[in-house]
């Protein structure tokens, strides 16, 4: 139930995150989560799209450097405590998150939440087996 | 002006004398150089299997060349005269390509090394009861130990600080009344843009003097720093192949430097040909040591480009008189002092996986001190979309650099592709740092 993410290096320059997002609409790729990390010099865009094979070929045929990463999105109900629920279960089993960012669904009352972990595998068996809902790829598609 | 010599005989020596003590000294670096595996192989092609075959100084012409790769090649003995146990003393520079180079000395070496420094410092005006604070770096670098030994040989008070630390440096001078400074142009500049931080004005310090070397810069950079400090500032010349410091040194008529040619036989050649260039052109500046005996260097070439002034000087010193720098045969960076080639900051570069094949040397210079920085493409194919482990490949980066070219320097990452493509290296140096 691994989702695949798209990392993109970018530099700190003026209209290249605008550049990259509008590759990503003219070819009809929307994109369902996104946050992006920066230092001084350069930042790195991380996102969940529905069709990530696509939009990484449409990067390489463009020179961005771009790669695929596994993370885990779960659904939460977009309440208070929503994040704690699932939170409380990954600190329980010792689960160490390395970042995370999440979505608000237009129109659902759920939360998207995107996690990095070491061992995505065994991340997305303790969220399920406790009951989160863990979401694949075809969801994130029709989402 | 008031004249000053430390060695009046040798500094006066008539032409005609002098030359005869070069060839005497040159047949003597000669038989030493024919025990080195190096020259032995290199003069028997030429023709020289003995000091008895050099005659005159023209036979000079017969030796060839020697040059900074020869040095590398030779690494680490091949170019040693003496047993390990007559060595006292190593200097040692980084190498372009990983091999660094090696000098040895003798004690006598240092003492005739030695002497010519205490020459150069007297030919300053400068003496006992002179207090001398030396920024030069110590250690392997011989900017820092060449000056000080020459000065307490002449009998100065010497402060041994070294480079950097420029609030200890302030402090010293003023505490210690300093009165002469050997320090590089750009950190001459910097210490006086500091000066306000600790309520001082150069009105407030000691300072009569300065020896300035290591970095080229231009006469109105030295008439520049002498208002600001209201100070005289001497101009010196030297490297490490051939000892140090001290192989030039300007007089108190501060009217190019002398080259102290009783010790170091210099001769100006056109770098394409090899031939002399014409009397008083410029061209690149070959040396031989006729002082070392440890590691003798014939003919070497420099890579550093000035001319000779043929007329004599007032001083009534009979060696002549070089040039400043005007420039290199090569693409040498002078980095705050710090001899670096590109072809070091390559070789790194080239060596870090997650770095693409293009690269830019960015050099600019902030309150007076140089600023490198190293802007890199990454290699798409080894992104992995951390960040953290882009963080650590700058820092692994300047990590690796540093331990090559003994400075540090600002990494940038960049796109691939977004860096200008050129061909060959000298377009990759950007050098924004406004003339000295």
């Amino acid at each position: 139930m691994k989702v695949r993410q798209i990392s993109v290096f970018l530099e700190n320059r003026r209209g290249r995150l605008y550049e990259v997002c509008s590759l990503l609409g003219e070819a009809e790729i929307n994109i369902r989560a996104l946050t992006i990390a920066e230092t001084e010099s350069f930042g790195v865009l991380r996102m969940v799209v529905n069709k990530p094979a696509a939009a990484i070929d449409l990067f390489r045929k463009h020179h961005i450097t771009a790669n695929l990463t596994d993370v885990v999105a779960v659904e939460v109900p977009d309440k208070p405590g929503g994040l704690a629920e699932v939170l409380k279960v990954l600190s329980n089993e010792n689960m160490n998150v390395e970042y995370m960012y999440g979505f608000v669904e237009k129109f659902s009352e759920k939360a998207l939440l995107v996690f990095r972990f070491d061992d995505p595998e065994r991340a997305c068996k303790v969220l399920a087996s406790a009951g989160i809902n863990v979401v694949g790829e075809k969801e994130i598609l029709s989402l | 002006m008031e004249v000053r010599y430390w060695n009046q005989h040798l500094e006066t020596l008539p032409q005609s004398e002098l030359r005869q003590l070069q060839l005497e000294r040159l047949r003597e670096v000669v038989g030493y150089a024919l025990q080195t595996p190096f020259y032995q192989k290199r003069l028997k092609k030429a023709g020289i299997v003995s000091s008895e075959d050099i005659r005159s100084l023209e036979d000079l012409k017969k030796i060839p060349f020697t040059v900074k790769d020869d040095l590398r090649q030779a690494f680490p003995k091949g170019l040693l005269a003496v047993e390990m146990d007559k060595v006292v003393r190593i200097h040692s520079s980084s190498g372009t390509t990983g091999v660094p180079t090696v000098i040895y000395y003798t004690a006598d070496d240092l003492d005739r090394w030695t002497d010519l420094l205490a020459r150069s410092i007297v030919a300053t005006g400068v003496g006992p009861g002179d207090v001398f604070q030396n920024m030069m770096s110590y250690g392997l670098f011989t900017g820092g130990l060449g000056l000080h030994y020459g000065a307490e040989r002449v009998g100065l008070t010497v402060i041994p600080v070294g480079g950097g630390n420029t609030q200890r440096q302030i402090q010293i001078m003023r505490d210690f009344r300093t009165t002469v400074l050997h320090i590089t142009p750009s950190y001459l500049l910097h210490i006086h843009q500091r000066l306000p931080e600790f309520h001082l004005t150069p009105a407030d310090l000691n300072l009569k003097k300065a020896w300035m070397g290591s970095e080229p810069h231009s006469e109105n950079t030295r008439l520049k720093l002498q208002n600001l400090f209201g100070i005289d500032i001497y101009n010196s010349y030297g490297l490490s192949e051939m000892n140090g410091p001290g192989v030039a040194f300007e007089c108190v008529y501060k009217n190019d430097m002398h080259v102290w040619e009783d010790g170091y036989l210099i001769e100006i050649i056109n770098p394409q040909t090899g031939e002399p260039a014409e009397e008083g052109q410029e061209g690149e500046v070959v040396f031989t040591n006729l002082i070392r005996h440890a590691m003798p260097l014939l003919r070497y070439r420099t890579r550093d480009l000035a001319f000779l002034h043929p007329e004599p000087c007032p001083c009534g010193r009979t060696s002549r008189r070089m040039s400043r720098i005007t420039g290199r045969t090569d693409d040498m960076l002078i980095i705050n002092g710090v001899n670096v080639f590109p072809s070091q900051i390559e070789e790194v570069l080239m060596s870090i996986p997650e770095v693409g094949t293009n690269y830019q040397i960015h050099l600019s210079r902030h309150e007076g001190l140089d600023r490198l920085t190293v802007k890199v493409e990454l290699y798409s194919k080894l992104f992995t979309g951390d960040l953290s482990h882009l963080e650590s490949l700058k820092t692994r980066i300047n990590d690796k650099l540093r331990a090559s070219i003994t400075i540090n320097s600002r990494i940038e990452l960049h796109e691939p592709g977004s860096l200008p493509a050129f061909e060959g290296k000298a377009k990759r140096v950007v050098d924004e740092r406004e003339k000295l």
